[in-house]
């Protein structure tokens, strides 16, 4: 409300890649645009050879594809030709430990060079790629690995001490474990297995739907859920990134998304790779002095962050951001959750440039609706759909669903499937992605509304994941944790509005028989909850004898939420949108 | 204050963030943040309780030097003996 729109000035030094978004959206075909990528020398289609390869062949052979940061500020840098020979060489390690085509490679690894090394010498050899969020607790990783049949584990000797080792024998699919750094009994080192492995390697016959990447994500209700995306998806990553993020070869670009969720892999590995850039990978954590410092020391010209890194940075204040020379930065882009007006105008003040919003999220592979360096920017909207994107707004309709198009009307973000990244499954659940389809719309469960100039509004969830700092937390799996605890009976987990990290977890629980609802208890919890979950595990927690349920028995978590919330009760069903 | 009351200061202000946060035998030199689980929002948290708890303004800039152990008693046990 009363936000001023942001209007585009003609193009500075670089013109932007969509300069009339009209006229783009309606010449715009994926099947055109296929001619951006190169494919396989005999047919197919790879990411790892769009990102990497096809470059070490080229004019691009000697330019660095990676500079790396350490968490001491030492920098590594790899080539796109040491890039390639270095995934050559995981691609041979995975071959001699008999891994091949599909079989699921992991990583629980924060950002470091041998992330990007593991994750695209997968890909290269056909198997599956699947990240996973370092900061995750034993019973988070556990779920993930057995949901993905995971059979290669890539990590660090402290993590896997941590989190890993005490789950081996509940995880018989799980044959190698390769870390970084002296391998403790049961692992092998990974420096040891790429030291004896040959660079050379000819990627095997591929073809665009193929399974290249596994994403988890949650739901509303039972365990995670395994995202299957395509070496195809590569189409959609590169596309995307020219639009949205307005990449050009010549950008140094940083994204500052968790390598463990699916925005560290589209465009924190391939989709800048596949345009050649030079990317910064910084190990550090949230630092606002230490972010500023990359930004200028390494000439950072188009970055890509989230609405809670900005919060945090506004909150030090724009006389910080002055102090350092951030004038190589060109264009600034965030994703995770809805970013606020003000944070979008704070940009302005304290970079000199506006933030540009986007959407999408796991199963859409790609950015879906975006904000455009040359199209004004309507503070608090997540801007228009992509070229070869075609998104609208529905209501269910007694089990159907209808697209609804009065610009005021709230209902459920939908999007026509048939763009190159869409999600191929959910592993081993067909009836769950079956449900996800609805009248020929894939339903997105964020609800929006869409205003008279086509710009889309997110106005909140359709179901009850919580969105933390960028992350989708599933309640069901923090409830199932706490339900372990000989004190719990029941718990009810909800998302309470946080101004910094959008929502936090906070738990209700229901004590058994015998446990007082003391200080010690809740403190005791808490812990019980870090210990299992990791980061995932709730911040708050409140003791509630009356959780309310449906006449089916759950909790009815919206009740809980209307309650934190200060609404009536009856006002939940303005959240409600049917299926 | 000795680095002993310090190091008692912040471990009790870790507990008030982290439960499960028992220093233990952390490596005077490790990143708290890594050995104890501590994501970022965390550790603005410990910070800002460590300000509390001290009396002493824990600004952005000496925040970045808190990340040890070593690190927080030197802050708190210096500070004591300013002028």
């Amino acid at each position: 409300m009363g936000w001023e729109p942001i209007r585009k000035r003609p193009a500075g030094t670089v013109t932007p890649n969509l300069l009339d978004y009209e006229r783009t959206r309606s010449d715009f075909s994926w099947e055109g645009a296929r001619q951006q990528l190169t494919g396989l020398p005999g047919g197919g289609l790879n990411m790892a050879y769009e990102a990497v390869d096809r470059h070490a062949a080229g004019p691009l052979r000697d330019k660095v594809a990676l500079r790396c940061r350490d968490r001491a500020g030492h920098t590594t840098e790899l080539t796109y030709d040491e890039l390639r020979r270095a995934t050559n060489r995981f691609a041979n390690v995975l071959r001699s430990l008999g891994v091949g085509k599909g079989a699921r490679v992991a990583t629980l690894l924060g950002r470091v060079p041998e992330l990007y090394v593991t994750a695209i010498g997968t890909v290269k050899n056909t198997s599956v790629y699947a990240p996973l969020f370092s900061a995750f607790g034993p019973e988070p990783v556990r779920e993930r690995l057995r949901l993905g049949d995971v059979r290669v584990l890539v990590t660090t000797p402290q993590l896997y001490r941590k989190r890993v080792e005490q789950l081996r024998e509940s995880l018989p699919e799980l044959e190698h474990v390769l870390v970084i750094g002296d391998a403790p009994p049961g692992t092998r080192s990974f420096a040891e297995a790429m030291a004896e492995a040959s660079d050379e390697f000819t990627i095997p016959p591929t073809s665009p739907d193929d399974m290249a990447l596994l994403h988890f994500t949650s739901g509303t209700t039972g365990q995670p859920k395994g995202a299957v995306h395509v070496h195809g998806a590569v189409l959609a990553h590169h596309v995307t990134a020219a639009y949205a993020l307005d990449l050009h070869t010549d950008d140094v670009y940083w994204c500052t998304a968790d390598p463990g969720w699916v925005t560290g892999t589209s465009y924190g590995i391939i989709a800048p790779l596949t345009h050649g850039v030079t990317m910064i990978v910084d190990a550090s954590d949230f630092d606002a002095h230490g972010w500023y410092e990359v930004l200028q020391d390494e000439h950072v010209t188009v970055w890509y962050t989230a609405p809670t890194a900005l919060r945090m940075l506004m909150r030090s204040g724009a006389e910080l951001a002055k102090r350092y020379d951030l004038s190589a930065l060109r264009f600034v882009a965030s994703v995770g959750e809805p970013l606020n007006p003000e944070v979008v105008v704070w940009g302005q003040e304290a970079l000199g440039l506006p933030v540009h919003d986007n959407w999408w999220q796991t199963e859409t592979g790609a950015i879906m609706i975006s904000n455009y360096a040359a199209e004004d920017i309507l503070p608090g909207s997540m801007g228009r759909p992509m070229p070869g994107v075609e998104a609208g707004i529905v209501m269910g309709d007694g089990g159907r669903v209808v697209e609804v198009r009065d610009p005021e009307a709230v209902g459920e973000l939908a999007l026509r499937p048939g763009w190159p990244s869409m999600f191929r499954g959910y592993l081993h659940d067909d009836v769950r992605y079956a449900e996800s389809f609805v009248d020929g719309w894939y339903l997105t469960g964020d609800l929006a509304r869409r205003d008279p100039d086509g710009y889309y509004w997110f106005v909140g969830r359709a179901d009850d994941v919580i969105k933390s700092a960028g992350h989708l937390v599933g309640p069901f799996e923090v409830e199932s944790a706490l339900m372990e605890h000989p004190a719990v009976a029941e718990a009810g987990v909800i998302g309470k509005p946080d101004p910094v990290v959008g929502e936090v977890v906070k738990a209700f629980v229901t004590l058994r028989e015998g446990n007082d609802p003391t200080e010690d208890l809740r403190t005791e919890l808490i812990a019980f909850g870090r210990r299992r979950l990791g980061a995932v595990a709730p911040k708050e927690i409140a003791f509630d004898q009356h959780l309310p349920h449906t006449r089916s028995g759950k909790v009815m978590r919206r009740l809980l939420k209307a309650r934190e919330l200060g609404l009536p009760e009856g006002d939940t069903s303005t959240l409600e949108v049917g299926r | 204050m000795t680095p002993d009351d310090a190091r008692d200061m912040i471990q009790a202000a870790l507990l008030t963030v982290a439960p499960d946060a028992e220093l233990g035998d952390v490596a005077p030199d490790a990143d708290l943040r890594e050995e104890l689980d501590l994501d970022s929002i965390d550790f603005q948290a410990y910070a800002a309780e460590l300000s509390k708890r001290s009396g002493l303004p824990v600004t952005e800039e000496d925040q970045r030097g808190l990340t040890t152990l070593a690190a927080g008693v030197a802050f708190l046990t210096r500070a004591r003996v300013r002028p």
